[in-house]
């Protein structure tokens, strides 16, 4: 480990303040946040997402998860046509019809989400207005929301916070006289879940909460007394919303390798009264075997140099990872967007030579990465077989977005994703 | 609306980029929203290309619809140009750009660049992908090709003779980036027409210049391999050089020598010593007695129009299969389709909706499916065999090896698909005398595909019970017909059965209905 001590409690304004941050726009090489929905819709089980849009849209789903995903999806587009577009049906009974239609096809589902896509924005289709009279005419057995995962709004994670931020008012509420639970928030793998949800239990945190629950009739309730710990580093609108509903942060750097995971941890053990004694007898077990899977890669990945293109907003925490626990060099760092408030104790601690950059002109930053040279990159689906042609070892950056790489029994996996390019590099010997 | 699950084809704009990306020195630029830029991966991953598709995306947002969308445009355009620097530009707009109205074309145009910039206009709401490339195609040909077109009124026929020595000569049109075997039928078709002693000028888009389009005239004839994409700009050629254009597409044997002979006549040279000898193996292969067991398998056909067509006959003809269905999502072939269904005897599936297609598989309880990449899911689900003949494509469908569709090479991977995912005749037989045998079943798949290839989940899907009562004999005795047949079977029995006044089925019902119905 390198630095200063990743601090769970903010850190004074010195240093991340004043990095300077290379603010970019034009061609963007991401993703919209429509593509949020390919693990939204798997995550809770009898939620379906209806987005309203265009073929593009559908097209866009069944081809960005990289391969065709194949059991009768949880998601589905209403494909806007010229009729409807023309005026010479109207959209609002059209999209009744769909969602009738839609209903009878899938009795099992109790939560729809109507999903607002670029076109849908463009002609103001008002989807909120929808939500609320198809929640009327399908109630109880169905609730409707909506949310825009628009690519004229949102950048690829963003669609997450955007569904997370509606489901927020609907949350049940937490009287004020409730005791403190702790909410977890942020889509995570299963296995990752239950990991946490033993962790916390070890520490005498009982009442642990995750948002989204994995079943619409189990989110969970909210309140004066709720303190949340966010498990990506994307949620902004949704930790607005779950503030304004009186719920408290806890500010931590992102449970990603077994520092990073220690220290969010540590965040919600010091606010709940665990003793440090006990915190760390409960985690050392955990955090050594983490940091034993992760040392398994460092001799592959310490000196190289790194430069991560934009895409899930989830590249500051990974740099960060990367630099401390197995002595990479970042260059450059992308992210679509940099929520500073939440990523406060993530860029004051990432190294001082890398370079923040935020947005994106793709023609240029490619440029830049291959005037660096990098020994590793990671990029798109779109950018990295062209990148590899040019010589370039790439990491494809959904990989991490698919993959559970939160929490201690992760951190080895998590290098390993970044080992991996390079160990294939030198077997091959074709 | 439309609700729709899975597409088999993308928007117009998607079409444009295949045919954009399939050639060299020309660079398309996109007004289009955030998100959009998901096309390149369908190139770079599915298809492995190894560049980044020609593409330039303006990437507006929220924010920049209430100011100055048309400048990001031009921006676009002009950066664009100056740093590929194409020999020519073709402009327009996704879904998104096209509700914003800002006329790339126009806005291109004022830029004044030294290069033909040609806008296109896809509508993105009523049309769809291959229709998308063929205009694309077809806009590119009149742009590039129109100013070396002799003046209307001036066009005349091609004369078959020339000069000694000198090969007649043909262009290869409709073959692009993402397309279902494109890469190698152009490789065969190519070797092909080098045995008639024709030389190819030009392929295109598929490797093709804007200069490679500019002299698309020169050649004698056009062969448009994929009527989808070529069709349009090859009547235009017609219309404007007088060139003719092949009308047979060479997939599968016979095909292939009504190709030829097709070529022979535009050449004006005798096909006989060409088709003379054992220009592929299907005829032998399809004699061989070891082909037996494949006469009259059921098979179900969908696809785009063209390979749905050309393997619904290679499947009648050269493998005596029955043909039980077909299908395409196409409608622009949709005539064609729904006549070669009739000669069958069946009325086509026109369908974009992959959950009709799904229940008509369902429905015509074929022994083999040859469809798309949705079909082999959907035969997968039911527990059918299944080969993918057409697009929409997955990384499978671009093999490391030579693997092309057409010609007569093509005609012997015909064979190998159509017959490899099939339980071979002696173990056919065997699963069918000793069918309670707990390894070697119905359900346990073809054994050379290896264990676990056909996972069924939902065998007995098609086997809804009718309103007759069945005796717990013929239930199980129904249970040793094979599962692809079984639904038919009971449905013919159940016909039976009240037909002939029986209140309860019994294994004599059974059998009286098996002789009765016959196949």
């Amino acid at each position: 480990m390198s630095g200063a001590p990743l601090r769970a409690a903010p850190t004074p304004a010195a240093g991340c303040a004043e990095r300077p941050v290379l603010r970019e726009r034009g061609q963007r090489e991401v993703f919209c946040g429509l593509t949020g929905i390919i693990w939204l819709h798997r995550k809770i089980q009898d939620a379906f997402f209806l987005i309203v849009g265009s073929r593009t849209c559908a097209h866009l789903m069944q081809s960005a998860a990289g391969v065709m995903i194949f059991a009768e999806p949880r998601f589905g587009t209403a494909v806007i046509e010229e009729r409807d577009l023309a005026g010479l049906a109207d959209a609002n009974e059209e999209l009744d019809r769909v969602v009738e239609q839609l209903l009878a096809r899938r009795p099992d589902i109790r939560l729809l989400f109507l999903v607002g896509s670029c076109p849908s924005e463009v002609i103001k289709l008002d989807l909120s207005k929808a939500a609320q009279r198809l929640a009327t005419r399908h109630s109880p057995d169905v609730r409707v929301l909506n949310y825009s995962g628009s690519g004229i709004e949102t950048t690829f994670t963003e669609g997450e916070d955007a569904c997370l931020a509606a489901l927020v008012p609907s949350l049940p509420a937490e009287p004020a006289a409730a005791d403190p639970s702790l909410l977890v928030v942020g889509a995570l793998a299963d296995v990752v879940e239950d990991q946490f949800r033993r962790l916390f239990d070890n520490l005498g945190i009982a009442d642990v909460r995750f948002l989204p629950a994995r079943r619409a009739g189990e989110m969970p309730a909210v309140g004066p007394n709720t303190r949340l710990l966010l498990a990506q580093p994307f949620l902004g609108r949704t930790l607005a919303a779950l503030e304004a509903r009186g719920a408290r942060r806890l500010a931590a750097p992102f449970p990603l390798g077994a520092e990073g995971t220690t220290s969010w941890l540590k965040a919600a053990a010091e606010d709940f009264g665990v003793e440090p004694g006990h915190f760390s007898a409960m985690t050392r077990h955990a955090r050594e075997r983490a940091r034993l899977a992760v040392a398994r890669h460092r001799e592959r990945l310490e000196g190289k140099r790194l430069f991560l293109f934009p895409d899930s907003q989830l590249e500051i925490p990974l740099a960060r990872f990367l630099a401390r626990e197995l002595g990479m060099i970042p260059l450059e760092v992308g992210t679509p967007y940099l929520h500073r408030a939440i990523l406060d104790e993530e860029l004051a601690a990432l190294p001082d030579g890398a370079l923040v950059s935020e947005g994106q002109d793709v023609e240029r930053q490619l440029d830049r990465c291959r005037a660096a040279r990098p020994d590793i990159t990671v990029c798109g689906l779109g950018l990295a077989n062209p990148l590899e042609v040019e010589g370039l070892a790439t990491k494809w950056s959904i990989e991490l977005v698919f993959t559970p790489i939160q929490g201690y029994e992760q951190a080895g996996d998590l290098a390993e994703l970044f080992a991996r390019p390079l160990v294939r590099r030198t077997r091959l010997e074709v | 609306m439309q609700l729709t699950v899975w597409t088999y084809e993308g928007p117009p704009h998607v079409g444009a980029m295949r045919v954009a990306t399939a050639m060299q020195g020309l660079r398309y630029v996109l007004h289009a929203p955030q998100g959009d830029t998901y096309a390149d991966l369908l190139f770079t991953m599915i298809e492995r290309r190894q560049k980044r598709p020609p593409v330039t995306y303006t990437t507006f947002q929220a924010r920049d619809l209430g100011g100055d969308t048309a400048e990001l445009m031009k921006t676009a355009v002009k950066e664009a140009f100056e740093r590929f620097r194409p020999q020519a530009m073709i402009v327009g707009a996704s879904c998104t750009g096209e509700l914003i109205q800002d006329d790339p074309g126009g806005l291109a145009r004022a830029l004044a660049l030294p290069v033909p910039v040609i806008p296109l206009e896809l509508p993105s709401y009523s049309k769809k992908e291959n229709w998308g490339a063929a205009e694309t195609f077809y806009q590119l040909v009149r742009a590039l090709a129109g100013p070396q077109a002799p003046a209307p009124g001036s066009v005349t026929p091609r004369d078959p003779s020339r000069p000694a020595g000198e090969r007649p000569s043909c262009n290869l049109l409709g073959p692009t980036a993402l397309g279902f075997r494109h890469r190698d039928d152009v490789a065969e078709v190519t070797r092909l027409l080098e045995r008639c002693g024709v030389a190819v000028k030009v392929v295109a888009p598929l490797g093709a210049t804007p200069a490679d389009i500019a002299r698309l005239g020169e050649a004698d004839f056009n062969v448009p391999l994929y009527p989808e994409v070529a069709a349009s700009a090859a009547q235009w050629l017609k219309r404007a050089f007088g060139q003719p254009a092949t009308t047979t597409v060479p997939l599968g044997y016979g095909a292939t020598r009504r190709f030829v002979e097709e070529v022979a006549a535009l050449c004006g040279f005798d096909p006989a010593l060409l088709l003379a000898g054992e220009p592929s193996r299907l005829p032998w292969y399809s004699r061989s007695i070891d082909s037996t067991y494949l006469t009259g398998k059921r098979v179900f056909v969908f696809g785009d129009a063209t390979h749905a067509l050309a393997v619904a006959r290679v499947a009648q003809e050269e493998m005596a299969f029955t043909l039980v269905g077909l299908g395409s999502y196409s409608r622009e072939g949709a005539r064609e389709v729904r006549q070669a269904a009739q000669e069958a005897g069946l009325e086509a599936l026109i369908t974009d909706d992959y959950l009709a297609v799904e229940a008509a598989i369902a429905e015509a309880q074929p022994e083999l499916v040859l469809g798309t990449q949705m079909e082999r899911h959907v035969a997968k689900r039911l527990g059918i065999p299944c080969a993918v003949i057409s697009a929409p494509v997955h990384v499978q469908d671009y093999p490391a090896r030579y693997s092309p569709l057409m010609g007569f090479e093509g005609a012997n991977v015909l064979f190998d698909t159509l017959v490899h995912p099939l339980t071979m005749g002696l173990e056919e037989h065997l699963l069918g005398m000793f069918r309670d045998d707990f390894e070697f079943n119905d359900t346990a798949g073809p054994s050379h595909l290896g264990a676990g290839h056909t996972p069924p989940a939902e065998r007995s899907a098609p086997e809804q019970p009718g309103s007759l009562p069945w005796s717990t004999d013929a239930e199980a005795e129904l249970r040793k017909i094979p599962f692809f047949v079984r639904g038919k079977a009971r449905r013919n029995t159940e016909r039976y059965a009240a037909e002939q006044g029986v209140a309860t089925i019994t294994v004599e019902t059974l059998y009286d209905a098996k002789a009765h119905f016959g196949r």
